[in-house]
């Protein structure tokens, strides 16, 4: 009986303004307010609230049969915030159907995990606390930035307390075996790897408004139709964009009334399904391992990193930004650190790319000129952080040392060091609590599931101790 | 194929990208079994070239009977479409009321060269020309024109080319007396060289020129642009042909002097006149110095505008960092771009620009202004609108700032020029060739 995972990236990276040598260490506002907002509006417009209102419909056509999950990055988040909550509220109508299953990821849609396990480590449990603020469900499933994934990430996800990972269907890592399968990753037999069945998700979001494509055009029941040729499978992946439906394929192209008629035609044939990711984790069997050593990413071309790191600018500029990772981590200001984290957005680094043959991509336009002018900039930028950074931890300094001095500074002092206190106290545990869980999950086989999950998942650090405690102790939940 | 070309500049003696242009054009030309038979003011001494015949139209005798046929077939051009007086006038190119003043001093002190009859039998005669720019520029022309015809009438050819302004009269005249198509090629217009205030004379000449043509040769978009939009050539005449550079390997690696080796330096090179942009240059450099005081710029050329620039590197105070070469040959040319570390072109309008792919033989990287027909050409190039010197200040300083940046440019560039080729240019050109004769 096999089933249909569908699965959408919602991304929205924060853009650069023109931001130039002369604005550095005058001013340090980075970001394109306006275009932000306009291009948020737009793809509001003509692709989120539209492709939401649909799916609510759906949901409520076919009740459980119909399953949807989602990707949300944090800066999208953060947009909708900011520019247009009704889409954040739509959103949530949709995760309260039930029909719908939000994964995780990390909160920039950044690399990270390339460069900084701490910081990748920080963004995937704040991303994952908001996930469950905002929609109720803490995530068992992980997707990450462009689909990035390699071996160690499995484990370290696994170590997280990860159910599920999607990943790229690469042929290179498959070789025969076909993606339509659940594997698990080489050193964490307990997380499954979900593999991205390519051309299927391809005729979506690549093929569909192409008017040369001899299958052009594509008609719900002829997809539905090839999906059920499909006889040997356990789930068919289709990862995407949610950009395909209004702006990658317009209005226009027919996307709405294909994804309308889709659902219908698929459940027509009784062995079909929709499924979730953490809901096929619980049904299907793994098959195997999938041994993937280097990293991967559903880039068409080469399904590696060259679009994100192919080039000495794009190498420099992630280098340079990942080298200030712990001294903007040690001062803990709020603004630095959110700075910091929007210039993790891979897209910074894709509009860096040089590749003669990188696809362009019409709903993500690069909003500069050229790799250069986005290198120049993001760079101007970064120095400005590291200033900002620098003043900072001077200042800190300052107070730290003469500390019996005027009364206001002391006050302020005093306010200070009780917060950076707080913090510590926060974090230190924690991160030892990590350390023990990690220590104690490949000891205990019984417990290896649930042990990391719940030191994760505790909320203060001391508690998290304790429950990690318990969770070596064997108890399963 | 068999090829007249007009031109107005060879190798050696040149005094700017038109006879450069020239000379790589023709040589791939030739590599491509078109014979070219170039017709020149004056041909000097030195410089043996072998894949082409070089005439010069000086001293090309003329008979009686010649200059009856070109009286009729020229009635037409020189009557009606050219208000040409033949006045000892001293205008050129490149000319402000100042130069212009000097100019006329010297008309009025010296006597032109006038006509020299070859008084063997009374009916022939001819002119001898001296080449170049000089004050009777509009003379020669007119001359190099009737010699042009002289030489139509005698040689054998399918095509007519002629480069630029001063040969089309040439051009012209040739396709009147013997019906052979003309093709047009238009390096720079006179609304690049002057601004809005033209000369009216090149203008009718220009203007004249490209209604003529049977086809029209532009150097990039943005001067098929202006032709289409300031002399209304029809646009399905006018086609694109980008010029390249000739790959000469740089014969020597030169030496950074130590003293020098922690600045960075920026170059303009270039004539110092309102098409290039000087006062953009120093604008810039000025921004620049605020930011990275350590940095050297370099102004290489010479022209109307380096007094001005001069006393105003004094006002702004930056003398000391903002050092004029002078008008730089040969070898020295070679040392600048090596020494550099940006080379930026900063032109208010510029049909092509082949200094930017020379300075790129020496892995310089290059910041262009986006009013620039390379522009076109160079993907893997800076660009910043002429206008912006903020913008090109912010650029500057980032290729001083983050040496990957230019690391990066040079490596694509390097990539890139060797699509630019002056086969390619000549490929283009033979299919025009074909086009206008008809042949496929």
């Amino acid at each position: 009986m096999p089933a249909l995972c569908l699965c959408y990236e919602v991304h929205e990276p924060y853009r650069l303004r023109h931001y130039t040598v002369f604005d550095l260490g005058q001013n340090s506002i980075y970001e394109d307010d306006d275009k932000n907002c306009d291009t948020l509006i737009y793809t509001a417009r003509n692709c989120y609230l539209p492709m939401n209102d649909l799916l609510l419909k759906l949901f409520r056509r076919y009740g459980k049969d119909f399953k949807v999950c989602f990707s949300i990055s944090g800066t999208a988040l953060d947009q909708f915030e900011q520019y247009a909550p009704e889409v954040l509220e739509s959103f949530q109508a949709l995760g309260e159907t039930g029909c719908v299953e939000f994964a995780c990821e990390t909160a920039p849609h950044s690399l990270s995990f390339l460069y900084s396990r701490e910081e990748f480590t920080r963004q995937v449990e704040s991303h994952a606390k908001r996930i469950k603020r905002l929609f109720g469900k803490k995530p068992v499933t992980y997707r990450n930035a462009e689909l990035v994934y390699n071996n160690d990430m499995g484990i370290a996800l696994g170590k997280l307390g990860y159910k599920a990972v999607m990943a790229e269907g690469a042929d290179h890592v498959l070789g025969w075996r076909s993606p339509n399968y659940l594997y698990s990753p080489v050193g964490a037999p307990d997380v499954r790897l979900f593999l991205r069945n390519i051309p299927f998700s391809a005729d979506l979001g690549r093929r569909f408004s192409d008017h040369n494509w001899d299958q052009w055009p594509l008609t719900a029941d002829k997809f539905a139709s090839w999906i059920h040729s499909v006889a040997d499978a356990d789930i068919i992946n289709i990862f995407n964009d949610y950009h395909v439906f209004g702006l990658r394929n317009t209005r226009q192209s027919g996307i709405f009334a294909f994804m309308e008629a889709l659902p219908g035609f698929v459940l027509a044939n009784k062995d079909f399904r929709f499924t979730t990711p953490a809901e096929a984790v619980k049904k299907l069997p793994c098959v195997g391992e999938v041994d993937v050593p280097d990293f991967m990413s559903w880039d068409f071309e080469g399904r590696d990193l060259t679009a994100w790191l192919g080039n000495d600018m794009q190498k420099d500029a992630i280098h340079s930004l990942y080298a200030m990772t712990k001294r903007v981590h040690e001062l803990g200001d709020q603004q630095i650190t959110q700075d910091f984290e929007r210039l993790q957005s891979s897209d910074h680094f894709h509009y860096m790319s040089t590749k003669w043959f990188t696809a362009f991509v019409p709903d993500r336009p690069n909003p500069f000129p050229g790799p250069y002018d986005a290198y120049i900039t993001y760079m101007n930028v970064l120095s400005d952080l590291e200033m900002r950074v620098s003043a900072a931890e001077a200042e800190k300094q300052l107070d730290a040392g003469p500390k019996k001095q005027a009364s206001g500074a002391k006050a302020k002092e005093a306010a200070r060091k009780d917060a950076a206190a707080k913090a510590r106290k926060g974090d230190a545990p924690e991160a030892g609590a990590k350390k023990a869980a990690q220590k104690a999950a490949p000891k205990k086989a019984a417990s290896k599931a649930a042990a990391p999950k719940k030191a994760e998942s505790s909320p203060s650090g001391k508690g998290g101790k304790k429950s990690a405690a318990t969770g070596k102790g064997g108890k399963k939940n | 194929m068999r090829v007249l070309m007009f031109g107005w500049e060879f190798p050696p003696h040149i005094s700017g990208g038109l006879g450069t242009a020239c000379y790589g054009m023709t040589r791939a030309l030739a590599g491509l079994g078109v014979e070219v038979i170039f017709v020149l003011p004056h041909v000097g001494k030195g410089g043996d070239i072998d894949f082409l015949r070089l005439v010069p139209a000086s001293g090309t005798p003329i008979t009686r009977e010649m200059q009856e046929r070109m009286a009729w077939a020229g009635q037409e051009i020189w009557r009606s479409n050219i208000r040409f007086l033949t006045v000892d006038s001293p205008l050129m190119p490149y000319m402000t009321p100042e130069s212009y003043r000097e100019a006329l001093r010297q008309v009025s002190s010296e006597s032109l060269p006038g006509g020299e009859r070859l008084s063997t039998t009374g009916d022939v005669f001819t002119w001898k020309l001296k080449g170049g720019y000089g004050p009777d520029l509009m003379t020669e022309v007119y001359r190099y024109g009737r010699l042009g015809g002289a030489i139509a009438l005698r040689e054998d050819f399918d095509v007519i080319h002629a480069h630029d302004w001063m040969t089309y009269p040439a051009g012209m005249l040739a396709k009147a007396l013997t019906g052979k198509p003309l093709v047009v090629h238009i390096h720079a217009t006179e609304y690049d060289r002057s601004g809005e205030n033209i000369n009216e004379l090149v203008g009718g000449i220009e203007r004249a020129g490209l209604l003529a043509a049977d086809m029209v040769v532009a150097v990039s978009q943005l001067t098929r642009n202006m032709v289409i939009q300031r002399y209304g050539v029809p646009p399905e005449k006018v086609k694109v042909v980008y010029n390249a550079v000739e790959r000469h390997e740089v014969a020597r690696h030169y030496e950074i002097p130590p003293r020098i080796r922690h600045e960075k330096r920026v170059l303009f090179l270039g004539r110092i006149t309102f098409q290039k942009g000087p006062e953009y240059f120093m604008e810039a450099a000025r921004l620049v110095l605020e930011k990275i005081p350590n940095a050297r710029f370099y102004m290489a050329g010479s022209g109307d505008m380096l007094p001005r620039l001069v006393r105003r590197a004094g006002y702004l105070r930056i003398g000391s960092r903002f050092h004029f070469a002078g008008f730089l040959r040969g070898e020295q040319v070679d040392r600048m771009f090596a020494l550099s570390d940006l080379y930026v072109m900063p032109s208010v309008s510029e049909p092509f620009g082949i200094t930017p792919l020379e300075a790129m033989l020496y892995d310089v990287p290059v910041l262009l202004s986006r009013q620039s027909g390379v522009s076109e050409v160079l993907e893997h190039a800076l660009k910043a609108d002429f206008w912006d010197t903020r913008d090109m200040a912010d650029k500057i300083c980032a290729v001083l700032r983050y040496p990957c940046l230019a690391r990066e440019l040079v490596k694509n560039c390097r990539e890139e020029m060797k699509s630019i080729r002056w086969g390619n240019a000549a490929d283009r050109l033979l299919q025009i060739y074909r086009n206008v004769t008809g042949e496929n």
